[in-house]
């Protein structure tokens, strides 16, 4: 369990469009690593690279290498949908399958990939609820549907949902961004407690989260409107929020962007 | 830095408004001075009156609006008074319709009716019924469904989730120009080539390509918008589950737009239950009841009404009202049954 991810000259692009220019990151198992940077600066889609959904986006492509432990899993022999079970995802907006009831959006990942045996589903269910700090809120109505529950609830769903299929790292892109500040600690203290066992890399424009959450911090930046987003700086979370080696961090950080 | 404290000028928050009975008087008074003016001039006709009260009542109400509550509320009440009478007009022609067959219809519609064919019948007898046609219409229909439904599914899921580029764009325009294809035409070619060129002959069967031909673009049409309404977001969380593209359409995307498709169905078989014209050509009518649709002439609910109207006697024309009534029950009674059973599917099964 708990991969380290490795990008090596990581460009991004949307048709001809440059979004993301030359990262080069490394993010290190049973870790969190926060992403952030100003409103198109290239972390969301960066973080999409991560588990081959970028390139869902028709014309959506890359340049540069994506290591999980010592796998490129751009090479040409590795299958995206195995990559997309091994690196799961929640998403900014909260959004359960309106079809399906809770049970079914938990096990929707096992389910769908072909497990049919029910005792281990349920214990799957279980232990991804529980996980998510869920469990006892929904255990008594399991059966119905998963659009019903507030928010927050939706959201910690879909955390749910994501560890499900036990992958090796989680990523968040602005997972607390819809949330009220309770549901949001709620989930930061999920991501506390679980950390231990995966590799979770987060997106946030919220720079308290990510002092509170996260261990290593990379900021990225552009230089301007329709240039390419680039990493500046990649540090612990402890340095980048107290003494950053450069001096856009310290003016981001500081709320004087520049 | 001094507050000064400046007196606003005196806007006033209130107005004056109409209430709702002082609103009902003057168009009531409007309805009274139109009758008046019925009654002493050499206008007339119920339908004129409806006409000439209706717009007396908005000049009045927007006039005496204008008056007491000012230009943006009678602005208010003229374009709710328009869209009101609008949605009437519109409701008019369908009530009507119903009404008026429900009325001529319903007195020969019986158990015996439903459960008769016309064998026998001779053209003053008053008996017979359209037992053949129903299930003439059943065959064709169902046989039309099973032809284009899985094939404009296939083609709506083509063109929304895999086809970029030419082909996806060449197959919706040819979509959209079968959509224009006239009934007839699509009658004349089954005709043409099942009928005449193959030595087919006349049957169910061939009447159901005329109709497949038919429902295909309109199957594939609403099928495509309503995929196209699954947001991205429920693919992508899919996706990022490490669920492939073929398992996320089938079990994400359709049945999250499943009432919309299933509602889209039920149009195009509405549609083509109600078709004639290609039946002429293709199915050709039968008094007898004939239960093979792969060969020999076979009856139809439309073609029923078709040919009993061609009489002179009322006979006749008294069933082909009452067969009317039938196809509009069948068409009725389907779109309920396919409403029901996707509401209780989209509500949670575990």
């Amino acid at each position: 369990m708990a991969k380290r991810i490795e990008t090596i000259g990581l460009s991004c692009f949307y048709g001809s469009t440059r979004a993301v220019d030359d990262v080069s990151l490394v993010i290190e198992p049973k870790t969190v690593t926060a992403l952030i940077g100003p409103s198109g600066c290239g972390k969301s889609t960066v973080l999409r690279t991560l588990n081959r959904l970028h390139e869902v986006v028709p014309g959506a492509r890359i340049e540069g290498r994506v290591l999980l432990d010592d796998l490129d899993i751009y090479a040409e022999t590795v299958d995206p949908v195995a990559v997309r079970r091994t690196i799961g995802m929640v998403f900014q907006r909260p959004n359960p399958f309106p079809t399906m009831s809770i049970y079914d959006n938990v096990a929707a990942g096992l389910k769908l990939n072909g497990m049919r045996r029910k005792g281990e589903l349920d214990a799957a269910v279980e232990r991804s609820l529980r996980a998510a700090n869920l469990w006892t809120e929904v255990k008594d109505r399991l059966s119905k549907p998963g659009a019903g529950l507030s928010g927050g609830q939706q959201q910690r769903l879909c955390i749910a949902r994501a560890i499900a299929v036990e992958p090796e790292v989680l990523l968040m892109d602005e997972p607390c961004s819809a949330l009220d500040p309770i549901s949001t600690l709620a989930i930061e203290d999920l991501m506390a407690e679980i950390k231990d066992s995966y590799t979770i890399v987060i997106v946030t424009h919220n720079m308290q989260q990510a002092a509170r959450v996260s261990d290593t911090t990379a900021f990225f930046t552009l230089r301007g409107p329709g240039e390419p987003g680039h990493l500046v700086e990649v540090d612990t979370t402890t340095k980048i929020f107290t003494n950053p080696t450069q001096k856009r961090t310290e003016d981001y950080i500081t709320g004087r962007f520049g | 830095m001094s507050i000064s404290l400046i007196a606003a000028p005196a806007v006033s928050l209130r107005s004056r408004r109409l209430s709702s009975s002082v609103v009902l008087g003057y168009a009531a008074a409007a309805v009274v001075v139109t009758a008046a003016l019925f009654a002493v001039t050499p206008l007339g006709g119920r339908v004129d009156f409806a006409m000439v009260a209706a717009l007396a009542v908005i000049a009045t109400i927007v006039v005496v609006s204008w008056r007491v509550e000012g230009r943006r509320r009678a602005t208010n009440r003229l374009v709710t008074l328009g869209a009101a009478l609008s949605f009437l007009l519109a409701m008019l022609p369908l009530v009507a319709v119903l009404g008026y067959t429900l009325s001529r219809g319903i007195k020969r519609l019986s158990p015996n009716f439903l459960t008769h064919s016309m064998a026998g019948v001779g053209p003053l007898d008053s008996g017979g019924g359209v037992y053949h046609s129903i299930l003439g219409t059943v065959e064709q229909v169902g046989i039309a469904s099973l032809v284009s439904v899985p094939l404009g599914l296939l083609v709506a899921i083509y063109i929304t989730e895999y086809g970029r580029g030419r082909l996806a764009f060449s197959i919706r325009f040819f979509i959209d120009v079968m959509t224009g294809i006239p009934s007839i035409v699509a009658g004349l070619f089954i005709f043409a080539f099942w009928v005449l060129v193959l030595h087919r002959g006349f049957s169910g069967f061939a009447a159901a390509l005329s109709l497949a031909i038919l429902m295909l673009p309109v199957v594939v049409r609403s099928t495509e918008e309503m995929i196209r309404l699954v947001p991205n977001g429920l693919r992508e969380a899919s996706y990022a589950l490490g669920i492939p593209r073929w398992r996320t359409i089938v079990s994400v995307v359709l049945p999250t737009a499943l009432t919309g498709i299933t509602t889209g169905i039920m149009l195009a078989v509405a549609r083509v239950t109600g078709e004639t014209a290609p039946l002429l050509l293709t199915a050709s009518g039968n008094d007898f009841i004939h239960v093979n649709p792969f060969s020999g002439q076979q009856s139809a609910l439309p073609l029923f009404v078709f040919q009993q109207t061609q009489s002179a006697f009322d006979v006749a024309i008294d069933r082909a009202w009452a067969g009317a009534l039938t196809l509009i029950l069948i068409v009725i009674a389907l779109y309920v049954a396919a409403r029901l059973l996707t509401r209780r599917n989209t509500l949670v099964r575990r």
